[in-house]
């Protein structure tokens, strides 16, 4: 090592370091942005310091050294404009995308570890650039398909793959043999590495095609986690200390992540990617004992009891995001609270299209986060609020979780039931993701509003502003 | 004791930290973690402009180019996203720092931001 190569190391050790305590500073909403610029500043002087050590220590080619700027210009700008323009209601999407292009990176990059090394890689570079290779791949498209399914795109959505074991057994299989060969000949490694990646490719799309859109927030975790490791093969690839730590930073986040949002659907990780019930929507609609009959309500009443409450807790669900609501939720929450009724929002873990996607979208609408509050702590203020609004969320209020044998049974729940008086505003009356009737709906202290929840929300605040003018 | 030992050492320690670091980000920061952590593997760029350092093959050229786009959209549109989402989670309590900081953003704000910043100043 000579003295570039020590200063070079450290360098890259400061960054780890300062990723770590990016991550760290997370813990806060406080102090989160500032972990967010902590960590990009991390980003920019590792690439400093990679460039400053390329110039230092000479290039083959100044073509590749005026193409690699020139990706990284193009890159940015990319990135930058999706960033800026994209609607904070398609945030999984961008980040699937980002993911994707991610996973592609570190794809290419190990697979130029293989293909253009002088000389035959050691066994140890065909292994991890290999891998590297393989789990870049899957990436690639796996999230590709998954921000398709995310965007709703109607091509992707209604991709069926038939006999979906086999292929993923095939694949798989396949992936795996290739990169067996490549690591025993790697005398013929063009072949085997090109081969690797296409069946890896191929992987991707099996194993995320047979999965329901509901379930892309795991995916996309598990793919982030992916992604991560990936970048951390690169690392010891090319003994990169950079990329081991960061990678496996993220390899480390997406995994727990991933264990959160299966733990908070009830649902064991294994079952939401081998493509469980998600597939099929409403294949376990078995319900018994949900006899009885929905009462309806109009904007005027809700109005009324809303303007008349001491006490109102808000609990909205995937159904506020989809119809682009969540303004019109926080417009109503200010006119409420200027007539002195205590107001929070009541989050499950799941809401929204990723985790913690409703509190992004509640920010948004300038929500405070202190009125955002989680589970565990709103469930025992359920009973003393005169009112509870469920605005589009289904599954995570249905009681019947609380009994065995049905199927969002052991699933952690919002009480709403145990509020005084609860209204649903409700697109129709189709079931939940689960596939089952919810029993909140036929409480006799339950009252529906059919309609799309920013038309009745809009609704409702005309009212209340009649009321108290 | 090769580099490879030591570089497998500090894979498992970093994993363990990343575990323990994530476990303590409360639920209402899982979006903006996703997308800060998604940021995070764009270190996969320092990758390429190492391998850039020994191309020269027309196929390396390409590997480069491709791997260098993609390598700048995830890191720089990660950040950029994780920042606008971290920006609008306000408290209510008064801050002190948050008229300077919206007003940085403000130059870069897309429309729908612009509604926000009104409901800052009540």
């Amino acid at each position: 090592m000579n003295i570039l190569d020590i200063i070079t190391w450290f360098v890259y050790l400061l960054s780890s370091v300062m990723f770590v305590m990016g991550l760290h500073y997370m813990n806060s909403p406080k102090t989160a942005r500032t972990g967010n610029r902590v960590s990009a500043a991390g980003m920019v002087i590792a690439v400093a310091m990679a460039f400053i050590h390329l110039f230092a220590t000479g290039f083959n080619s100044s073509l590749a050294i005026i193409l690699l700027v020139l990706g990284i210009l193009i890159g940015s700008a990319a990135g930058v404009y999706s960033a800026r323009k994209v609607k904070m209601t398609d945030m999984p999407q961008l980040v699937s995308v980002f993911n994707t292009v991610g996973g592609g990176a570190a794809a290419l990059v190990a697979l130029n570890d293989i293909l253009t090394s002088e000389g035959t890689p050691t066994l140890v570079v065909l292994i991890t650039a290999g891998l590297g290779v393989v789990i870049g791949s899957i990436t690639f498209t796996g999230s590709l398909i998954a921000a398709g399914k995310l965007q709703g795109i109607s091509m992707i959505k209604n991709l069926k793959l038939p006999a979906k074991a086999v292929w993923n057994v095939l694949f798989a299989l396949l992936t795996v043999l290739s990169l067996v060969m490549l690591c025993l000949n790697p005398g013929n490694r063009p072949l085997w590495a090109i081969l690797t990646a296409i069946f890896a490719l191929g992987y991707g799309l099996v194993f995320v095609i047979p999965i329901g859109g509901a379930d892309m927030p795991v995916v996309i975790s598990v793919l982030n986690a992916c992604t991560g490791t990936a970048v951390a093969m690169n690392g010891l690839a090319i003994d990169n200390v950079a990329l081991i730590v960061a990678g496996a930073l993220v390899g480390a986040a997406g995994a727990t992540l991933s264990v959160l949002m299966a733990q908070a659907m009830n649902r064991p990780l294994l079952s939401v990617l081998a493509g469980g019930f998600g597939g099929s929507s409403a294949s376990t609609s078995q319900d018994q004992g949900t006899q009885g009959t929905m009462k309806e309500t109009t904007p005027d009443d809700v109005a009324v009891q809303l303007v008349y409450a001491d006490k109102v807790i808000f609990v909205p669900g995937f159904g506020l995001a989809q119809a682009q609501a969540q303004r019109e939720l926080a417009d109503l929450g200010e006119l409420l609270k200027g007539r002195g009724v205590e107001v929070s929002y009541a989050i499950h873990p799941v809401a929204g299209r990723m985790p913690g996607h409703m509190n992004v979208l509640l920010a948004e609408a300038n929500v405070p986060y202190e009125e955002l509050i989680d589970l565990d702590d709103i469930n025992p203020q359920f009973p003393s609020a005169n009112v509870a609004l469920v605005v589009g969320a289904n599954d995570v209020t249905n009681p019947a979780a609380r009994r065995p044998g049905t199927a969002v049974s052991g699933m952690p729940i919002l009480d709403v039931d145990k509020a005084q008086h609860v209204v649903v505003l409700k697109r129709g009356r189709g079931k939940g993701y689960a596939g089952i009737e919810n029993e909140l709906y036929f409480n006799p202290n339950t009252q529906m509003l059919f309609n799309d929840a920013k038309v009745s929300l809009q609704a409702i605040i005309a009212s209340v502003k009649e009321l108290i003018a | 004791m090769n580099s490879v030992v030591i570089a497998i050492t500090l894979f498992i320690l970093a994993l363990l930290i990343g575990v323990e670091v994530i476990g303590k980000v409360p639920a209402t920061l899982h979006t903006p973690l996703m997308s800060g952590a998604n940021s995070i593997h764009g270190i996969v760029i320092v990758g390429v402009v190492i391998i850039a350092a020994e191309a020269h093959s027309p196929l390396s050229y390409v590997l480069i180019l491709l791997a260098a786009v993609l390598g700048a959209m995830n890191v720089v549109g990660g950040y950029v996203v994780t920042d606008r989402m971290l920006e609008m989670f306000k408290s209510s309590k008064p801050d002190k720092g948050k008229g300077k900081a919206s007003q940085d953003e403000q130059a870069s704000a897309v429309t729908t931001e612009t509604a926000k910043n009104q409901g800052a100043d009540k």
